[in-house]
């Protein structure tokens, strides 16, 4: 197998496993617009890291940590509206980011790889970089597990019953930053969502705990990986793209069957 | 400030924007005993429960709670999304650091809902689902219940049913209750004392005296006679004559239209 292929497998495989985790309590608390808003908001970071010509890394991992707490204290004050302002926040990041990449005379930018992602361009430092957050996502995870689950079945609830929910929130939502910051290479900020979403919502016909669904969520990830890769390979599409393709397919596929067998 | 009590609030103020929602409010909550507040839509009633337990900031005033209270709470709105997979089972222990079969099932057994325990909580009914929410307030052996509305979507023969299993737990555990409610005639039986909220207190007191109270009188109409009716038969009568004393039946005429 080619060197590219074999990175980006691993680089994938680690980005599937932590969006499983994450993606789940996406959908369970209604968040998948917050995913958007996060994977768009990178686009900002992107730009001042090519503009300052430090780490792009480090710049998209702080402006989503900041969109995040943004979002976060959106989210405490109801009478703000929150899905506009989540995209207003979003979309003023992307177009901004966007903007801004214009401005850059000597750095020829390809946008679409940000956009889109470019899973086969990963490089030894990214693998790296990605299975590390993995860890720290998924070990932050196990150990966030039931007050997670507890305030995503009631927020208040869980508080009464003493689930610090504020700092459980805000946790899981740097999770998320951290998480779009290295995921972005293998689908883009466009489609980022989608991989936090599909596979969870695929996994949630076969599931019948909460853990369950969190396994299901990741196979189905791998799944969607591989077919998409192999669409891409055998057909030269673009790899983000297909991946998403297949997580769709999945989701569809299982939606017939499982109505079939009722 | 005495010891025994479990909670205590005073002079409550809140409102959002121009809206006062809560004007200088007072209470004390007692073990084993029952505080029931009553008053129309809007009238704060919710908001007052969840400055009690810590859920939201009043705007002027002081609460108390006893120090390391247990508190066990059934929110008025409870909706768990149709994605989220989780048993009856799961649903009760969820505030467990380490799942506790045993412990479940027995919280379970107190409000009869044992049978329910493997099944999805989504697949509930109203009624259903109000047990298994106080099945999980009871998990944490509490000192102090809170309830909003727990008869919410009870069909009307479970309901004084839940009131009764709420009272007799409570001599049980002898944990004290606040709790809202609508279902005055049949929660007014189990009370220590009646709350009539209206963004202020309009009364207090046991449930006669409350119940004879103009103030009280004039936001739900003369419920006396009625309540009475409904309190021995246990079926509601919604056609009061406003301001009229309705005449307590005297033999089982009344109790065939009900």
């Amino acid at each position: 197998m080619d060197d590219f292929i074999g990175r980006a497998l691993l680089a994938g495989l680690a980005v599937v496993l932590m969006s499983g985790v994450l993606g789940v309590f996406l959908l369970w608390r209604r968040m998948a617009y917050f995913g958007d808003t996060l994977s768009h908001s990178a686009l900002l970071g992107v730009a001042i890291g090519l503009m300052t010509g430090t780490s792009m890394n480090l710049w998209i991992m702080l402006v989503c940590a900041l969109v995040a707490l943004l979002m976060l204290y959106v989210q405490n004050n109801p009478a703000l509206g929150s899905d506009t302002v989540l995209g207003i926040i979003g979309h003023s990041a992307l177009a901004l980011g966007t903007v801004a990449l214009t401005f850059l005379p000597n750095v020829r930018v390809d946008l679409m790889a940000y956009l889109f992602g470019d899973i086969l361009a990963v490089t030894p430092f990214d693998i790296a970089l990605t299975w590390g957050l993995t860890v720290l996502v998924v070990g932050v995870m196990v150990w966030l597990w039931r007050p997670l689950l507890s305030l995503s079945v009631h927020a208040e609830l869980a508080q009464v019953e003493g689930v610090k929910v504020w700092w459980v929130s805000a946790t899981y939502m740097l999770l998320i930053a951290l998480m779009v910051a290295v995921a972005m290479k293998v689908v883009g900020v466009l489609l980022l969502t989608a991989l936090l979403i599909i596979p969870a919502a695929t996994a949630r016909r076969f599931a019948r705990t909460p853990e369950q669904m969190v396994v299901f969520a990741v196979l189905l990830g791998v799944v969607a990986l591989l077919a998409g890769m192999g669409l891409s390979l055998q057909m030269d599409t673009p790899t983000g793209p297909s991946i998403v393709v297949a997580a769709s397919g999945l989701f569809l596929l299982t939606q017939v069957i499982s109505q079939r067998s009722t | 400030m005495s010891i025994t009590h479990l909670a205590k609030l005073e002079n409550i103020g809140l409102h959002f924007g121009q809206r006062v929602i809560l004007h200088d409010v007072s209470l004390e909550v007692y073990p084993q005993s029952v505080l029931t507040l009553i008053g129309p839509n809007g009238a704060g009633k919710s908001t007052l429960l969840k400055i009690l337990l810590g859920l939201q900031k009043p705007d002027s005033g002081s609460v108390w709670r006893q120090p390391d209270l247990r508190i066990g709470y059934v929110p008025q709105k409870f909706h768990l999304d149709r994605l989220l997979p989780l048993t009856v089972e799961r649903f009760i222990g969820l505030n467990l650091w380490r799942h506790d079969a045993a412990a479940v099932r027995l919280s379970a057994e107190e409000v009869g809902v044992q049978a329910l325990l493997p099944q999805a909580v989504q697949s509930l009914s109203g009624g259903e689902l109000q047990r298994v929410l106080l099945a999980r307030a009871l998990l944490n052996q509490p000192q102090l219940l809170v309830l909003d509305e727990p008869g919410q979507g009870v069909d009307v023969s479970g309901l004084s049913e839940l009131y009764q299993l709420i009272t007799r737990l409570k001599q049980k555990h002898g944990y004290g209750v606040v709790m809202v409610s609508h279902d005055l005639h049949l929660v007014m039986a189990a009370t220590d004392q009646v709350l009539c909220l209206n963004q202020h207190i309009c009364c207090s007191g046991q449930p006669e005296a409350v119940s004879r109270h103009p103030e009280y009188l004039r936001l739900f109409g003369d419920a006396r006679a009625a309540g009475f009716a409904v309190y021995t038969h246990h079926h509601d009568h919604q056609h009061d004559i406003h301001g009229c004393v309705v005449p307590l039946p005297t033999d089982g005429e009344e109790q065939r239209h009900g």
